[in-house]
């Protein structure tokens, strides 16, 4: 079978699939495990759309990506580390699974550390004194409360990792997909604290917790964001905030945005009068982005770094 | 009956994509590339199966694909709403009629995306999900058969969200708002029927990571439950 063969065919017709490139840093890396993989550098289109993307200008690298993915994952496993040394967790199911969560979380710092090294770069650091870690400060008293923000931490981390995925598109070493595992991950950790805490497994209006900034958009107007973040050791960049286009809050029901159409309210989108649900089941079938902005801003996760 | 009647995005596909595909069976389009690849001999006939439903290729087979996983999802909940076993508990009922109610809307939007008009029939009339094998007369059954189920979807997003061509962000950003919901959804489903099992070591493995699987390999896995209908896959991009 001559693979070459197959190559040129597809690659006639679908340049498409092999335009995965989007900043010029992780162009090289790409090409030669890409290369590797196919030998689909043998197309003269391949490169073509290759470097027509990777030249068009990006504003982060999958490193700044995976910094602030880092930064978000620090957090979490100091926190964890600071619950449990706590000791107000019950021992039996709630302890076995705050302690598998907490290993999670290590288990990410050290996948993550190792992709940022893997693309020669810096990855942000933290150890229990130094570093980017939680506030000893603001750890609740109570278990009540510990569990409490420990649900608030891992819904925001659901919504940080929606708000970068598409700036891994293209990146090197499969991380768009190790991020999506992540993310999937944090959903299920938040799930289950929900659980414990007697809430739906979902964000959703009848939430103890509904009016957090946890499951609102936007940043205070008095708030001043950067695109440069300098934590733990390094420094990296963040997309601009987008003032006039704050996230959507968790309670949003309009999906489906497509092209130059808005989107549509779930409740009454698929032509069900009366609407067949309830503006609460529309937004609870879906999970809102966060902006790295507004995730690192003093009202919600930032305000919890040392 | 040709095997794409129900497939209008099909139709829509550009001419080059149908050019390369040269035929209009997948199955034929697959003997095809392989064909190209041994070498310039043509392709031995292939006979068309009525029951074979193939995928398109590009986002719209991912859309596809995605309605495909909230079809097994919405029928499987919607049974169990409308069926309860006996010993289903009133927390139970609550939380299946959530499920349902999530995997309808994300089943209608990913319908709305493939067919904005709403016009489009997408498959033929007696095209379902089939639940006969599944025990649906107790707790522990329906709920084994969901965690099945919605495991399954769990684990096919990471891999569908990363295969999305379209230069626009929308669809990718909706399917990322759903995806975390069905992880949610499979996380609270492994808690009914074994608490403290949302994230054991047979979904996520020892680095931390969600287990994926490829369209590839969900399409297996469901097979059984489309027969006699056949679901090729073989259009939809393949995870680099």
């Amino acid at each position: 079978m001559n693979l070459f063969n197959i190559i040129e065919h597809l690659a006639e017709v679908d340049s498409d699939v092999l335009g995965r490139f989007d900043s010029r840093r992780a162009v090289f890396n790409s090409l030669g495990s890409v290369a590797k993989r196919a030998a689909l550098a043998t197309s003269p289109l391949f490169l073509g759309a290759l470097f027509q993307k990777a030249y068009a200008g990006t504003t982060s690298t999958p490193i700044d990506v995976l910094n602030y993915a880092l930064t978000l994952e620090l957090l979490e496993a100091d926190f964890y580390r600071q619950f449990i040394a706590a000791r107000q967790i019950p021992s039996g199911a709630d302890d076995t699974a705050i302690r598998l969560i907490k290993s999670h979380e290590d288990a990410h710092v050290t996948a993550l550390t190792a992709a940022i090294r893997a693309l020669s770069g810096t990855p942000v650091a933290g150890t229990a004194t130094t570093g980017i870690r939680f506030n000893a400060s603001l750890l609740p008293a109570s278990y009540a409360d510990q569990l409490k923000l420990a649900q608030l931490l891992e819904d925001t981390g659901v919504r940080a990792y929606k708000g970068r995925a598409a700036e891994l598109l293209g990146a090197p070493n499969d991380l768009l997909t190790v991020a999506l595992q992540i993310h999937s991950v944090e959903a299920r950790h938040a799930a289950h604290i929900r659980s414990m805490r007697n809430q739906l497994p979902w964000p959703n209006a009848a939430d103890d917790v509904a009016t957090d900034t946890t499951y609102t958009g936007g940043v205070p107007n008095t708030s001043t964001t950067s695109t440069v973040v300098t934590l733990g050791g390094t420094t990296y960049g963040i997309p601009a905030y987008e003032r006039t286009k704050p996230s959507m809050a968790e309670s949003n029901i309009n999906q489906g945005a497509i092209g130059t159409k808005a989107a549509l309210p779930i409740t009454t989108a698929f032509g069900d009068t009366p609407p067949k649900y309830s503006a609460d089941d529309a937004a609870a079938a879906f999970d809102e982005a966060l902006q790295p902005a507004e995730v690192l801003d003093a009202s919600r996760a930032g305000r919890l770094l040392a | 009956m040709s095997d794409y009647t129900f497939f209008p995005a099909w139709r829509e596909q550009s001419l080059g994509r149908r050019v390369f595909l040269r035929v209009s069976a997948a199955s034929a389009a697959s003997v095809a590339l392989i064909a190209a690849g041994c070498s310039d001999s043509t392709p031995e006939p292939v006979t068309s199966d009525p029951n074979l439903l193939t995928l398109p290729s590009g986002d719209s087979g991912l859309l596809y694909y995605a309605y495909l996983l909230s079809l097994a999802q919405t029928t499987l909940y919607q049974k169990a709403v409308d069926v309860p076993p006996s010993d289903f508990t009133a927390t139970d009922r609550s939380v299946f009629a959530d499920l349902r109610d999530h995997a309808i809307v994300h089943r209608e939007l990913f319908r709305y995306f493939i067919d904005p008009a709403g016009t489009a029939v997408l498959f033929p009339t007696d095209f379902v999900f089939n639940l006969t094998s599944f025990t649906l007369t107790s707790r522990a059954g329906v709920l084994a058969a969901a965690q099945q189920i919605a495991d399954l979807a769990a684990a096919a997003f990471p891999v569908l969200l990363t295969l999305f061509t379209a230069s626009g962000t929308s669809q990718r950003l909706m399917m990322l708002k759903a995806g975390s919901v069905v992880s949610r959804q499979a996380a609270a489903i492994r808690d009914l029927l074994t608490p403290g099992s949302f994230a054991s070591s047979n979904v996520v493995d020892s680095t931390g990571l969600l287990i994926t699987k490829t369209p590839m390999e969900v399409n297996t896995a469901l097979a059984p439950y489309f027969a006699p209908y056949v679901i090729s896959v073989a259009n939809l991009a393949v995870p680099v």
